[in-house]
């Protein structure tokens, strides 16, 4: 299954509205999208579409995260996830 | 023409059509099973066709709002459609539980879960039950819970309206507030004066007109008229001309015959205090800190309170900023200081004497003040509220000495206090009357209820007596004192009046209503006001005290007021 890590570049962490913008994409990638902290078993990965589930995960700023999907498109959809991440979305 | 009388809160005339307020969605009973003949399929898919039309309304509701607003309509649209919120309550379903009581039971259980994560989540928690309460009403078919949305002002009509929904209240959406219950010093009142929204209360029946039937409100004379006549329409356009003439403060409180009367405002925090500034207040006569403790678990630290502190100071550089420390209890509880389980809140722990059962939490808040005033050039007074004794006054002004707070002074809204005003005033450097409590204690009538709006104002002779006692206490102790009136009395241009009359030295209110009661308080002169005064005492009611001052300031009537 594809994977890809990223690191948390907005100051409030994925909370508040990163992580409204993050759930949305998620939501709209066309493959199922889950999300854990580095580290952490694949199978208690949460749906990353979910805002609620993005909220208890508690990524702070400089967190490292993976995100996985399967399917067509998987790899596509990781890239563009994992570039929103990366983006300080705070700050826009 | 259909009449409504009430109670006026808020002044203004104004026409507009009548929305609502849905009633809050009622919990599905606890055990409710799918009706029969229907699926656990068909049910949950009607409650995903429920949370993607929910989903929908709040996100284009965000496409209209904008900044703080527009981000959290954005995330708790999301919520709505959000699969753990929405597969919690599949699995109830599959169990054979209706989709209205597994929504409920599955949004309690991920709010709870977001409230133990504290802070941020813990904030978003209520979210998770506005859209929970949205998806149930939609499953009904029942109008969404909350301020209707509407492209057209209106005037909202509501049981009573709660703090939680000043949030969602558009003022440019409001022409006027009406509400079926409450009293005077309810959160309508409060919110609609805030706003400088026209606003009556305890008016009964209202609730029971159609939406977009079209109303005339008088907010000063406090009455609602279905199917307004002419004369009503002029009455409203008149309303309109003088209102803009209201909206300016010179920035200086006089009688007539030039007795300064300085006129401050509320606020609760620093966004407050700069719109206070920009109308013209001289200062402030009450800041509200508990505004940066609510909704929160745990103390914030000195330096958080210190910062939130100075954001109001900076406003006010070079003038007088009275600080109310911690008012918690009753109305106002907080989760590290307060007994919610108390029988009685209202004469429990709350205020100064949640300082007798946790220790600390203002020692730390009267060191975060002096912090705050060191870095700022604010003249700063701090006041403790329920303060009951000579002897709490006391130990309140060896607080503020040990803090290095230089003007200690206390509220008086037990009426104890305004009797014992001389001992009170030899401990301390100032007073100032909350006349909201006051009145309610004095009356030993909730200020919440509907059915006691009667008993509960200001313009009761027995409560104007308290404020005269604590004015002649300031008088006897021999050091001309400052005795402040902070409550939402101040804000009535008739009782500002009788108020300065009574030799109160200071009025603060909120700041929209600054501009209405300088302009009718420079039209009498102290010896006026005195007369007044003694008239509002010698009334048997608190109904001939206002009928008796108002009809000797015809002012009020030509500005609507």
């Amino acid at each position: 299954m594809p994977e890809r890590t990223a690191t948390i570049a907005s100051r409030s962490g994925l909370h508040a509205r990163p992580a409204a913008l993050f759930a949305e994409a998620a939501g709209n990638a066309g493959v199922d999208v889950t999300i854990s902290m580095q580290g952490e078993p694949a199978d208690e990965a949460l749906d990353a579409a979910s805002i609620l589930s993005l909220m208890t995960l508690g990524a702070a700023k400089g967190d490292v995260v993976v995100l996985r999907a399967d399917g067509d498109g998987a790899d596509q959809a990781l890239d563009s996830l994992v570039a929103l991440l990366e983006t300080d979305l705070d700050a826009e | 023409m259909q009449n409504f009388p009430g109670v006026g809160v808020s002044p203004g005339r104004i026409i507009g059509t009548i929305r609502q307020m849905p009633k809050p969605i009622s919990e599905p009973p606890a055990g409710e099973q799918l009706p029969a003949g229907v699926t656990a399929e068909d049910a949950t898919a009607a409650l995903k066709t429920a949370s993607q039309a929910v989903h929908d309304e709040l996100k284009a509701r965000a496409a209209h709002a904008t900044g703080d607003g527009k981000a959290v309509l954005e995330a708790t649209a999301l919520m709505a459609k959000d699969t753990m919120l929405i597969k919690g309550a599949a699995k109830l379903v599959a169990r054979g539980v209706s989709s209205e009581r597994a929504i409920w039971e599955s949004g309690s259980s991920v709010s709870e879960m977001l409230h133990n994560l504290g802070g941020y989540m813990a904030e978003r928690a209520t979210d998770v039950l506005d859209v929970r309460a949205r998806i149930v009403a939609e499953l009904r078919g029942v109008p969404a819970p909350g301020i209707p949305a509407s492209n057209t002002p209106f005037v909202l009509v509501a049981e009573d309206l709660a703090p939680a929904d000043t949030a969602t209240l558009d003022p440019n959406k409001v022409l006027a507030l009406v509400t079926a219950g409450g009293g005077p010093q309810s959160h309508t009142a409060i919110i609609a004066r805030s706003l400088g929204l026209p606003a009556v209360v305890a008016a009964v029946g209202v609730d029971q007109l159609p939406d977009g039937m079209e109303v005339y409100v008088d907010g000063a004379a406090g009455t609602i008229t279905a199917e307004p006549d002419d004369s009503l329409r002029a009455a409203a356009e008149a309303w309109a001309a003088t209102a803009s003439l209201l909206a300016e403060f010179s920035g200086t409180g006089a009688t007539a015959d030039g007795h300064l009367v300085p006129l401050l405002a509320n606020v609760g925090g620093g966004k407050d205090a700069e719109a206070a500034a920009k109308l013209g207040a001289q200062g402030v006569g009450l800041f509200r800190t508990e505004f940066c403790f609510l909704e929160r678990d745990t103390e914030p630290s000195v330096e958080e309170q210190a910062a939130a502190y100075k954001s109001v100071f900076d406003a006010f550089p070079g003038k007088k900023v009275v600080l109310r420390t911690l008012d918690a209890g009753a109305d106002k509880p907080l989760p590290f200081l307060t007994d919610s389980t108390e029988p009685n809140p209202a004469l429990g722990v709350r205020g100064y004497r949640t300082d007798f059962t946790t220790p600390g939490v203002l020692d730390r808040q009267l060191e975060a003040i002096a912090l705050a005033e060191k870095q700022s050039e604010a003249d700063v007074w701090v006041m403790a509220p329920m303060i009951s004794t000579a002897e709490e006054a006391a130990r309140f002004a060896s607080m503020c000495a040990d803090a290095g707070i230089k003007t200690p002074g206390v509220m008086v809204e037990v009426p104890s206090a305004a009797l014992t005003a001389e001992s009170i005033l030899r401990e301390v450097g100032f007073a100032s009357l909350g006349t909201n409590d006051l009145t309610q204690y004095a009356m030993a009538a909730d200020r919440q209820l509907g059915p006691l709006a009667a008993l509960n104002t200001p313009w009761q002779p027995a409560v104007l007596r308290l404020v005269g006692l604590t004015v002649e206490g300031s008088r006897a102790e021999g050091h001309n004192k400052p005795v402040g009136v902070c409550g939402e009395a101040a804000a009535d241009p008739a009782l500002a009046v009788v108020l300065t009359g009574l030799g109160v030295t200071t009025l603060s209110m909120t700041a929209r209503s600054l501009a209405a009661v300088a302009a009718v308080l420079k039209t009498v002169t102290l010896a006026e006001a005195q007369d007044l005064a003694k008239l509002a005492l010698s009334a048997p009611s608190a109904t001939e005290a206002r009928a008796w001052v108002r009809e000797k300031l015809p002012v009020l009537n030509e500005l609507g007021l």
